[in-house]
């Protein structure tokens, strides 16, 4: 059976690839700060679950300190001029495109057709991680596809991986520190904490009122804790259960699918997200690192309306 | 009570732009003493929650795809392709997108495209190119605008469109939430209330898109002025 080890150890592979090419890139006047980052990142996906709790909080410290103190630096990997570019877009033309569509079809087949797939009674892909076990065996056949198709030197996959890696620096860590914050969160009480007082300060005596609190609360609370899963049992427990469905007899079904779809709209206008809001902007050079949350931040509030609405409408029939 | 200054902690220091990657380790370090816990069992918290979430980072093994086709001109070709094109704009580009990755998030076919793999190497220079085709080489805080609007409508489509999925991880944890509570549903019974919200949402955000159209023309406009 495929375990989720396997896609760890190639991601431990690829970014002590990148460490090793920070460190020889004498071009970069900070490399060796490139080069702990990477390297401490690869133990991680390498060695993770053999350096105790203790020593993981203690590369995520070197992790944060290296970021924080400022000595990560952008590299600038060889790579091709934007003259050999069109020359080879103009070469391969549409070619250009069929590794970039191996990588959904190799995904879509895996989450489809290879999931259910059992050997003698063992599955093929552990079926909980079957979407990221996926994920890297497409990334692998994409690869190798890129690099026999387009004739590219195998080096240039860490290279270019690299160069894309140093664009996002420390933020391409921020998601997976912010779900451990969430973790931290959850085992000091925050989320319980902040659902009290919702629950105990807010109007909730009219239906229309219990419908905007349970939305708007939900919107709020996920912007503060990051996503909305954390913020869907504090408030359904606390607001929409007792209160919607329990005093007011709402749909169940119709309050928890719009609440959570409220818990959303949050999600579009919060740093705290950063795998959504924060790592774009870096992936997509743009120097306004809440860029994206700006554009997003009219349509999440109109759809905090709506579903408000629609809950008020749909579940009390 | 004051376990919540963890939070505040990330307010403030999001809002002053401090290194996040200190300010989550300072927000740990916050709630969990005046939850009291010792630094170090806050350290140990936070290094195993660290380890069990590397699934969040695995994502980046599609960098190196990403690098190497932008290497053979993938990017070039994109903007190729939209340039040939004929009543192409960025909004209904990235309608058209929308509508693509609203539909395959529904049927569970999210993880197929993503900011990493679609919007960088192929949207973005699209909708870049779309906009040159139309009003004229953008200026670069246009480029960039362009870019936000490209990545915001990624997460606008899938956010309001997996809900639809039966067996997606958000609609699975209602259910056992509901469960708890001695309310028992099917997946099904959720994912279709999901639906309305999924149609508001392609109406809203494509209205937005229409009316950037709008805002690039008038832009190019007075780029063109400016400069006879």
């Amino acid at each position: 059976m495929i375990r989720l080890g396997a896609v760890y150890l190639l991601a431990g592979l690829m970014f002590a690839g990148f460490a090793l090419f920070s460190g020889l890139d004498r071009s970069n006047p900070k490399r060796w700060g490139n080069t702990a980052f990477w390297a401490l990142v690869a133990l991680s996906f390498l060695a993770g679950d053999r350096l105790g709790d203790l020593g993981n909080g203690v590369l995520v410290l070197g992790l944060a300190l290296l970021a924080g103190l400022g000595f990560l630096g952008r590299s600038h990997p060889e790579t091709t001029t934007p003259g050999e570019r069109m020359a080879t877009a103009e070469r391969y033309g549409n070619r250009l495109f069929v590794p970039a569509l191996v990588l959904p079809l190799v995904v879509a087949l895996g989450v489809l057709v290879l999931k259910p797939v059992q050997i003698g009674g063992v599955p093929l892909m552990d079926p909980k991680q079957a979407t990221l076990i996926s994920l890297a065996l497409a990334v692998v056949a994409a690869v190798a596809t890129a690099l026999l198709l387009l004739r590219q030197p195998p080096a240039a996959a860490v290279q270019e991986g690299r160069r894309l890696v140093d664009t996002v620096s420390w933020a391409a860590l921020l998601p997976q520190f912010l779900a451990a914050l969430g973790a931290v969160f959850a085992l000091a009480g925050v989320g319980k904490e902040i659902g009290g007082l919702v629950t105990d300060y807010l109007p909730v005596d009219t239906r229309f009122a219990a419908v905007s609190v349970y939305c708007v609360g939900m919107a709020a609370f996920t912007m503060l804790m990051g996503n909305a899963f954390a913020a869907f049992p504090v408030l359904t427990g606390g607001v929409a259960i007792p209160i919607l469905v329990g005093h007011f007899g709402g749909n169940p079904a119709v309050i928890a699918s719009i609440g959570m779809l409220s818990g959303f709209c949050g999600t579009l206008m919060t740093p705290l997200a950063a795998n959504f809001n924060l790592v774009p902007p870096a992936l997509l050079e743009i120097p306004d690192r809440y860029a994206v949350i700006k554009a997003q931040i009219p349509t999440a509030l109109l759809m905090l309306i709506v579903n408000t609405v629609l809950m008020y409408v749909l579940a009390f029939r | 009570m004051l376990i919540l200054l963890g939070v505040a902690v990330i307010v403030v220091g999001f809002a002053v732009r401090l290194n996040p990657l200190l300010v989550v380790v300072a927000a740990a370090l916050t709630s969990g003493w005046f939850a009291g816990l010792s630094p170090l069992q806050v350290i140990a918290a936070f290094g195993k929650a660290f380890n069990d979430n590397r699934f969040v980072s695995a994502a980046y093994l599609v960098l190196p795809l990403v690098g190497v086709l932008e290497r053979a001109g993938l990017r070039e070709q994109a903007g190729r392709v939209i340039g040939r094109l004929r009543g192409v704009s960025v909004g209904r580009l990235l309608i058209s997108y929308m509508l693509f990755r609203q539909a395959t998030s529904a049927v569970g076919l999210q993880p197929i495209a993503g900011h990493a793999q679609t919007i960088r190497p192929i949207v973005a220079p699209m909708a870049e190119a779309a906009a040159e085709a139309r009003d004229g080489s953008p200026d670069i805080a246009t480029r960039h605008a362009i870019r936000a609007m490209a990545s915001a409508t990624d997460n606008v489509a899938v956010f309001f469109g997996e809900d639809i999925f039966v067996a997606m991880g958000s609609v699975l944890l209602m259910v056992g939430f509901l469960t708890t509570a001695k309310i028992v549903l099917d997946p099904i019974q959720l994912s279709v209330w999901a639906i309305p919200t999924a149609l508001a949402a392609f109406a809203i955000h494509a209205t937005r898109l229409v009316l950037f159209d709008r805002r690039l023309a008038r832009q190019a406009t007075a780029r063109g002025a400016t400069q006879p």
